[in-house]
């Protein structure tokens, strides 16, 4: 039996695995992809003895009682207006995870729009690949993105990429306000400032930022602070022997993820070590903070929860998640609320209601089988 | 009359919202039968007006049997609904593996009642609030002038109505209505993988018995094509959490009915709690020596099935018309453990 289970294999879980190697403890490290590397290195081949892939973890039953690192990492903010569900609209992480897999974009017309620096990170990789992307849309203003500034390393690592991608305009203030179809993708209208305009493109690659994966952590019962995993200077959750590292306490990208990644491990192998914690996850999600027109982008005809079809003239009548899903099954779908409940969250207001066992879909044979860690 | 709807959490969140919503005749004794016939004949009746979200699906129940001691069951339940006028058909083997081709070989045979049937619930309970005012509010206590909320407003009423359901001992502690927890799963969609609602002979043993732990196997199609999978029962834990022993146990006693149930995705499992009584029965009219305080409660896992009648049965009390079916079965005064 190892002495260290790790749900996720991106940078923190990865981190978090080699820090337990060098105390000279075992670790495992169970994943749903088959590969390690997470969705920042998807694609990438990284090797990681550790690593149980296409495993993924359905509950604290599965692991038993000893100690446990969750770094589940993150996943794409989406939010609902007029033409999201046509075919080739999708989210930026997930046409880039798309193109690695080998989708050709070769001069395809592309936007790239919502929020955040993934936006940046995806014009690259489709760059590569010969796409021809229109433009990269920030819904954040400039003088919102300036607070970045107080990090000098980070800006220049975001001007080192904005050169890569020299002759593609990055808009500012920026966001989409359609998509028309009528059976697939066809154009988009964007507006900025006081403009707004329509756009013939192929592929609108969209999502307004990070959310937490917090299905796992909320099973184990760890408390939760302003939608991000509470932990100590140690990595330590609520919950006694579970940590948690990477971007389910903070968003705040690879070196947040690698650096709690390696004290968690030290500290669950029984070793002493502290994080010191940065400013930048605060900092980030104060420049990439999102505008309240982003609120009234859908209409009431909008599908708002996908997987039961339900449009935002249904929910806007209830003032809870509960009372929503109850009477729409909003949320009640295969994917448990986690492509719309942020959403509403945003629009309604709404904290995201509890989480129920499986953290992801299983069959019944799944959820029957024995622990995924020997005795 | 003027009526207001006090509700502490969302309109149907109690049993209502984690239950099956199954409308069934069930046969067990005749106080059961007549509260769940008569109700069923309501239902029937509201069919033409209820609105599309309430999914009515008139799918029947086929109870499953297992062997021949079962089906002698089978054969006594037939005989006793065909007395009371309930459509019902004996099956053999070969039927039901016609009707329910997932079901596992080497059954007995079952029955089939054709009108029982499956509603959404919530979207029920909404539709007959519509009009109706509704406060959000927790009552703390009931006194023979009102009732009064947590916020320390006291609602002036002549007449209080509890249905508070599995939390009606927090407010009458004297009563006996326990929660009853069950755990539920539910599946992606596969439509037509189950086509009635299927029940194990064995459920009423579970139902009516009062072991501590039990599972029955009772399986449910809905309209989106998922399959809704229980059940089971429980006497005593606080805690809404999953049970895993118990869930496990549950499934497993589906899978040796629908072994094919193995391979569906199940994307959530939860808990409700039935409110429970003694001796089975709801606890439905007044309570005397306690002013103006009527019950409609402790209906276990019937709630959806007898709430038609549980409503027409009370009104008719409070306003002292002779009742379709015999009350005294349901009186209250039998639950106070005060005396």
């Amino acid at each position: 039996m190892p002495d260290v289970a790790i749900v996720g294999a991106g940078p923190a879980g990865i981190a978090a695995a080699r820090a337990v190697r060098e105390c000279g403890k075992t670790a495992v490290v169970f994943d749903d992809n088959s590969c390690a590397g997470g969705q920042i290195w998807r694609g990438e081949d990284i090797p990681l003895q550790e690593l149980r892939a296409s495993t993924p973890v359905l509950g604290p039953w599965q692991l038993g009682c000893g100690r446990v690192i969750l770094a589940t990492g993150a996943r794409e903010l989406f939010l609902p207006f007029p033409g999201w569900t046509l075919p080739n609209v999708m989210g930026a992480g997930g046409l880039q995870a798309l193109v690695k897999s080998g989708l050709p974009v070769r001069d395809k017309r592309i936007i790239i729009a919502g929020s955040g620096p993934l936006l940046l990170a995806v014009a690259v990789t489709l760059r590569k690949q010969g796409a021809q992307i229109l433009f990269v849309a920030e819904q954040a203003p400039t003088r919102q993105l300036l607070r970045l500034a107080r990090h000098p390393a980070k800006l220049l690592a975001g001007l080192r990429l904005r050169m890569e991608l020299m002759g593609i305009p990055y808009r500012t203030g920026c966001w989409p306000v359609s998509a028309e179809g009528p059976d697939q993708l066809l154009a988009v209208t964007m507006r900025q400032g006081e403009e707004t305009w329509t756009e013939r493109c192929d592929y609108l690659a969209c999502s307004f930022g990070l959310v937490p994966n917090l299905e796992l952590p909320l099973l184990f019962g760890c408390q939760v602070r302003g939608g991000c995993v509470a932990v100590d200077e140690q990595q330590r959750t609520s919950v006694p022997n579970v940590f948690a590292a990477g971007e389910i306490t903070g968003i705040g990208g690879v070196e947040k993820a690698t650096a709690e990644g390696r004290v968690a491990g030290l500290n669950a192998a029984g070793k002493n070590a502290h994080n010191t914690p940065s400013a930048f996850p605060e900092t980030l999600r104060h420049a990439f903070q999102l505008r309240q027109e982003l609120k009234h982008l859908a209409t009431r005809e909008t599908i708002v929860c996908r997987c039961e079809d339900v449009p935002l003239s249904a929910i806007r009548s209830f003032d809870s998640w509960r009372a929503a899903k109850l009477q729409t099954r909003c949320g009640m779908g295969p994917c448990q609320g986690r492509i719309c409940g942020p959403a509403i969250e945003f629009l309604c207001g709404w904290p995201a209601d509890s989480v129920r066992p499986p953290a992801f879909p299983s069959t019944i044979s799944g959820l029957l089988a024995e622990k995924l860690l020997d005795q | 009359m003027r009526v207001v709807v006090v509700e502490s959490g969302v309109i149907a969140g109690g049993a209502t919202g984690s239950g099956m919503g199954h409308i069934v005749v069930m046969d067990d004794n005749p106080a059961e039968y007549a509260l769940t016939l008569y109700s069923q004949q309501l239902w029937a009746e509201l069919l033409p007006q209820l609105p599309a979200p309430v999914e009515y699906d008139p799918c029947g129940t086929l109870w499953v049997a297992t062997d021949e001691e079962e089906m002698s069951g089978v054969h006594a339940k037939f005989a006793s609904y065909t007395m009371r006028g309930v459509r019902a058909d004996v099956l053999d083997a070969r039927t039901v593996a016609e009707l329910e081709p997932n079901l596992r070989d080497g059954l007995a045979g079952g029955l089939l009642v054709r009108d029982d049937s499956v509603i959404y619930a919530p979207c029920a309970t909404a539709w007959f609030l519509r009009g109706i005012a509704v406060r959000n509010a927790r009552v703390v206590e009931v006194s023979g002038d009102g009732v009064r909320l947590e916020n320390g407003d006291l609602l002036h009423c002549g007449m209080v109505v509890c249905a508070a359901g599995a939390k009606t001992s927090e407010l009458f502690p004297q009563l006996d209505v326990r929660p009853r927890k069950g755990h539920l799963a539910i599946t992606d969609r596969y439509p037509g993988f189950v086509r009635h609602q299927l029940v194990e002979l064995g459920y009423l043993k579970s139902a009516h018995g009062h072991s501590t732990e039990s599972v029955a196997f009772n399986v449910q199609p809905r309209r989106t094509g998922q399959v809704l999978i229980g059940s089971s029962r429980q006497y005593g834990v606080e805690s809404p959490a999953v049970d895993r022993p118990l869930l496990n146990q549950m499934l497993q006693r589906a899978l040796q009915y629908m072994p094919r149930l193995a391979d569906l995705s199940v994307i959530r499992t939860w808990t409700g709690f039935r409110p429970a009584t003694p001796d089975n029965m709801p606890a439905i009219g007044s309570c005397p020596g306690r002013g103006n305080l009527y019950l409609a409660t402790g209906h276990e896992g019937l709630g959806i099935t007898t709430s038609l009648g549980t409503a027409h049965l009370l009104v008719d009390l409070i306003a002292h018309r002779t009742p379709r079916i015999d009350p005294a079965p349901f009186a209250p005064e039998r639950l106070w453990r005060d005396g």
